[in-house]
């Protein structure tokens, strides 16, 4: 498929504001005991309150207020002690109430916002709320052999966060650096899985252009159903030209929402909602007020893990890691927790941090990408890791042996001493044993030793290749240099 | 013999249950009887579950014989108004939209009475989704007063209070939203109890409007109305809006008289407009209690005549709400093949939904629609804050108030049914008490020209055992009413 | 105030509630009725006057439930009030988006 690329608009600015509905981790759903797993058989997960029987009553799960909480803190909101939930009125077969209970007037949080890089430099771009709300279920469309429609109410209920920014966003790959970064921080406080497809992660996004210059905002489109990174840089880039060639036309923008499709990358306007959008909020009398107490708070922050931009800052000030190191250490909090174990294993300091981070970074991280395991699955604990570390600087191991003894952890778990001993890749410092292959080696390949003392070429590398290669990688590099260095006289 | 066991009290039943000196099947045999002679008349049922009856009358037969008996209510014959729900028993609100509608789960108000050993006879005839004051909003049929079958026993737990007067059952379950235990409690001549929001659970019951909506007991005698809150109220943790505070022993200070106690009696409720033959009654009632010694204090509840206006716009917008689920999509009454999603909805509530709904509905919308939210609903709102403060006030001079319950007695059926206006302007007395959230009680007063009136109390939060005290000092006086003159027919 | 034809269209399309010709003018009638007494609700000064919005007192313990699976319906005991089904889902008349 072909790639949309932005076609550049100099005279006009892109105004973009993202509403991202983020489910909370929790176990059953927001107002009932029902389980929020993903993928079961329609209707499994169902009680009388999701399905909005009558009489049925919604009772709040604490846990969906806590990390909304969490969410809040991290983002820098201002946390509510008192919020209200609100009754939004529409009728849709998928919303088994006719009302969606979300926070509309008082919401849990309000402010805060979202830092990213971009192009290398940092942004911030301010998050207006975020409020609790549940999630509506699923509607199977031409499911029957007269073209009717299934309903499936196993995502109603489920516990939602609507992350709402600041219209701040200017350009399509900004709205996508926003959306990754708040993406990463969401999974890191382990509120949200990040999954795109199954749409445990969904982003709406209100797209305006005016006039540069302009003081006003143009008028919004909301543009819906864009379930990856991609298609939302696709549908904004297809917004905003359509915006321009109706302004440039003389027209004028109509507020409307529009529905992206994937299939022909392009938005178009949604017949069925369009009709009066009169909500009717009002506070949801089945629900008393959410307080946010200080006990409360207390749990919130004591569950706050240090977030990736702080910890890659912290590696890079206190432990001279390159930001490129450091960054891709916090790309997965499991990843960073790993090696923030087996640093302090190894005994930290800079000097350390970066022969750990090496390990991760290089053999383990392409291991891991090798076999699908996450840290959490790697076989090599963080103290075995140290340990390598350790045994290389004492020359106990020479690095191409630490690589085979790490993999062998990797795979197979152990001690790393017996895993050296085990497979022979104890490093020789012994001169004799050396000497003694080197003399084989020079032996063997006279003519590589003529054209070296001739000084047609350099094979000092060569040469330590063959020995170490001798030796079964056991032996020590340095020894073995600095014999070939004598034998072959000079370098 | 059987026919007379109909007319003792709830309490003197359980007495005789308890003392082995009739048995709970003879009781429910006594009631099915009393029901198949005089219901054709009366028309307070709407189901009767006479073998359900019969089994629960044996199963209580079986402990007491065991010496294992639950309490008070264990054997005796009780029936419930059509809007609790009951597990795998037909449950309509009344509606055409739920006829055939069998709920997979009990009210907790069912279950507490269950677990406490009632045999429920049947479900009770009522004003459609409660929305009425006359029973004739009944989809079914109308309910008829036994005091005089051409008028109304009011609504709308119309069939909860006519049931108790034509001596069908012992005790009866009822909501009150705007006076729908009260009034009909009053018109019938029996004893009915609107206890504070959040006194007993609504989890399970019908909403109609959830901030107001609230079950209560109604009985023929103080006392058994005392038995059977204290069997239903305390904290259900499947209804957020129920109270965790301890439930009192409703009997334990029940015959304590009225010394001391000071009686507020508001100007607004006797500024005119109330019948004759009522107010009578009603001053007759407290000067009974006077001369029991309470205090008849004077206050003012200024913002009385306010109450009518804030409650139909505060409920209906509550209402059109709550019966937006009733879309026929996933139980309830649904349009024969429709063509379309918007056919479904729109002729699914057509057919499902009377009147009186629909015009909730309308005047509902249309009080939290854009452009009239806030002149309507949040006034509203803020007109229900004055008219607690106007309780807050008195409730520092007087411990309970006092007043007609309605201006007037039964009324005629169809005397009112076509001005919609005029029967909501007949709540005027009862709704304040609603709006403000307290508890109140209808005791019969007196009769004028045949009719029962009652006599309202209204008492602080919580304080649902002051208002039993106070009746109960009432009933030693006026005695509970005689039975109302309909003799039982050829069974 | 007099609610128009009108109005009342727009309110019954808002609430899925259709009207006859017939019960259009009677609710007319009678809304307006309605909305003329409510409309005495006006001459009150409700400046600064919080709206009772929850009927229960507030400084009530919250009530939360906590986050653990309880049992829910089968998908029979779901589907068995259901107008209309396909497998296990509810069935509805086409919807287009
Ligand atoms: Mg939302
Ligand atoms: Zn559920």
């Amino acid at each position: 498929m072909e790639v949309t690329r932005a076609m550049p608009v100099p005279d006009y600015e892109v105004v973009i504001g993202l509403e991202v509905h983020a489910q909370l981790l929790t176990r059953s759903k927001i107002f009932c005991g029902c389980s929020t797993a993903f993928g079961a058989a329609p209707n499994a997960h169902v009680c009388p309150v999701c399905l909005a029987l009558p009489g049925a009553l919604p009772v709040l799960n604490r846990q969906v207020v806590e990390l909304a909480v969490r969410t809040g803190l991290a983002l820098g909101c201002v946390v509510q002690p008192r919020s209200v939930f609100a009754r939004k009125n529409y009728f849709y077969p998928d919303l088994p109430k006719g009302y969606q209970i979300s926070q509309y007037e008082a919401p849990i949080c309000l402010g805060g916002e979202v830092a990213f890089d971009l192009d290398g430099a940092a942004r911030r771009v301010r998050l207006t709320r975020i409020h609790m709300e549940e999630d509506a279920g699923k509607n199977l469309h031409e499911v029957a052999v007269d073209g009717g429609s299934g309903v499936d109410l196993n995502r109603a209920g489920v516990p939602l966060v609507e992350i709402v920014s600041e219209p701040d966003l200017r350009s399509a790959e900004e709205a996508v650096e926003y959306l990754k970064a708040l993406r990463a921080v969401l999974v890191w406080l382990e509120v949200n899985d990040g999954n795109l497809e199954e749409g445990s992660f969904r982003c709406d996004a209100n797209v305006s252009v005016r006039r540069r210059g302009a003081a006003r905002y143009g008028t919004r489109v909301e543009i819906k159903n864009m379930n990856s990174f991609r298609f939302l840089r696709q549908a904004i880039d297809f917004e905003v030209r359509r915006q321009v060639e109706v302004v440039d036309g003389g027209g004028e923008i109509v507020q409307e929402t529009r529905l992206f499709d994937p299939d022909r990358g392009e938005t178009r306007s949604m017949r069925s909602k369009e009709e009066a959008q009169d909500y009717r909020y009002f506070p949801e009398p089945d629900l008393p007020p959410v307080l946010v107490d200080e006990p409360l708070l207390a749990r919130a922050r004591a569950a706050l893990p240090e977030l990736p931009r702080p910890r890659a800052a912290r590696y890079q000030r206190d432990l001279g890691l390159s930001p490129y190191d450091a960054g891709l250490l916090v790309g997965d909090r499991a990843l960073a927790d790993y090696f923030d174990r087996a640093l302090a294993a190894a005994g930290g300091g800079p000097e350390r941090a970066k022969k750990v981070a090496n390990w991760i970074i290089g053999e383990l991280s392409r291991l891991m990408n090798e076999t699908g395991r996450g840290p959490a699955d790697w076989k090599v604990t963080p103290a075995a890791l140290a340990e390598v570390v350790r045994l290389v600087e004492a020359g106990a191991v020479s690095g191409a042996g630490a690589k085979q003894v790490v993999e062998a952890l990797f795979r197979e778990g152990g001690d790393p001493g017996a895993v050296i001993a085990l497979r022979g890749l104890a490093q020789l410092s012994d001169a004799g044993a050396i000497e003694a292959a080197v003399d084989r080696v020079l032996a063997a390949s006279p003519a590589e030793v003529e054209r070296h003392r001739s000084g047609k070429k350099d094979l000092t590398g060569f040469f330590v290749g063959q020995v170490m290669k001798a030796l079964g990688a056991a032996g020590n590099p340095g020894v073995v240099r600095a014999l070939l260095q004598k034998k072959l006289g000079g370098g | 013999m059987s026919d007379a066991l109909t007319h003792l009290s709830l309490g003197e039943a359980s007495e005789r249950l308890a003392d082995r000196s009739v048995s709970a099947r003879e009781l429910a045999e006594a009631c099915l009887a009393r029901v198949a002679g005089t219901d054709d008349r009366v028309g307070a049922f709407l189901r009767v579950t006479a073998e359900r009856a019969l089994a629960q009358a044996d199963a209580a037969d079986r402990r007491a014989a065991a010496r294992d008996r639950r309490g008070p209510l264990d054997g005796v014959p009780i029936a419930l108004k059509d809007l609790f729900l009951t597990r795998g028993v037909e449950t309509t609100a009344g509606s055409r939209m739920l006829e055939g509608f069998v709920p997979p789960y009990d009210a907790t108000v069912v279950e507490r009475l269950e677990a406490a050993g009632a045999v429920s006879l049947g479900k009770l005839n009522l004003d459609e989704f409660a929305m009425g004051s006359s029973n004739e909003q009944s989809a079914y049929k109308p309910c008829r007063n036994p005091w005089d079958l051409a008028r109304t026993p009011g609504g709308s737990s119309g069939g909860s209070a006519a049931a108790l007067a034509a001596r069908q059952c012992f005790g009866t379950l009822g909501t009150d939203t705007g006076g729908s235990i009260r009034l009909p409690a009053s018109f019938c001549g029996v004893v009915g109890l609107k206890p504070t929001y959040g006194r007993v659970s609504r989890h399970g019951v019908v909403a109609f409007a959830s901030s107001l909506d609230q079950v209560g007991p109604l009985g023929r005698t103080v006392r058994d109305v005392a038995l059977l809150l204290g069997a239903i109220a305390g904290r259900d943790p499947r209804d957020m809006t129920s109270s965790a505070r301890p439930v009192d022993d409703y009997l334990a200070g029940l015959e304590g008289g009225v010394a001391g106690l000071r009686i507020g009696v508001p100007r607004e409720w006797f500024a005119g407009g109330v019948e004759p033959g009522v107010e009578r009654e009603v001053r007759g009632a407290l000067a009974r209690l006077e001369r029991g010694g309470a205090a008849l204090v004077e206050i003012s509840l200024p913002h009385t005549r306010y109450g009518i206006g804030a409650y139909y716009l505060i409920a209906t917008a509550e209402a059109s709400s709550n019966l937006a689920r009733y879309d026929g999509v996933r139980y309830g009454l649904r349009a024969r093949e429709p063509r379309g999603l918007a056919e479904m909805y729109a002729e699914s509530r057509r057919r499902g939904l009377g009147a009186e709904p629909k015009r909730r509905i309308m005047l509902g919308t249309f009080a939290l629609s854009a452009g009239y939210h806030d002149a309507y609903y949040t006034r509203a709102q803020q007109v229900r804050t004055l008219i607690r403060r106007d309780f807050d006030a008195a409730f520092e001079r007087c411990d309970v108030v006092a007043g007609p319950v309605s201006p007037g007695p039964a009324f005629r059926l169809g005397e009112r049914s076509s001005d919609p206006l005029q029967m909501y302007l007949a709540d005027v007395f009862t709704i304040t008490c609603n709006l403000a959230a307290l508890p109140g009680l209808s005791v019969p007063a007196g009769l004028a020209g045949g009719l029962p009136v009652g006599l309202q109390l209204v008492g602080r939060p919580f304080d649902e055992a002051t208002l039993l005290r106070a009746a109960r000092a009432l009933e030693r006086e006026v005695g509970p009413l005689p039975a109302p003159p309909l003799p039982a027919g050829a069974a | 105030m007099a609610l128009s034809l009108d109005e009342v269209r727009r309110i019954a399309a808002l609430a899925r509630l259709q009207l006859t010709a017939d019960e259009e003018r009677t609710f007319a009638v009678q809304l307006s009725a309605i909305l003329d007494h409510v409309a005495q609700l006006r001459e009150l000064d409700v400046t600064g006057v919080p709206p009772m919005t929850h009927a229960l007192a507030a400084g009530e313990p919250a009530g939360l439930r906590e986050d653990a699976l309880e049992p829910g319906l089968t998908p029979e005991e779901a589907l068995r009030n259901a107008p209309a089904r396909e497998g296990t889902c509810f069935k509805v008349p086409r919807i287009i988006e």
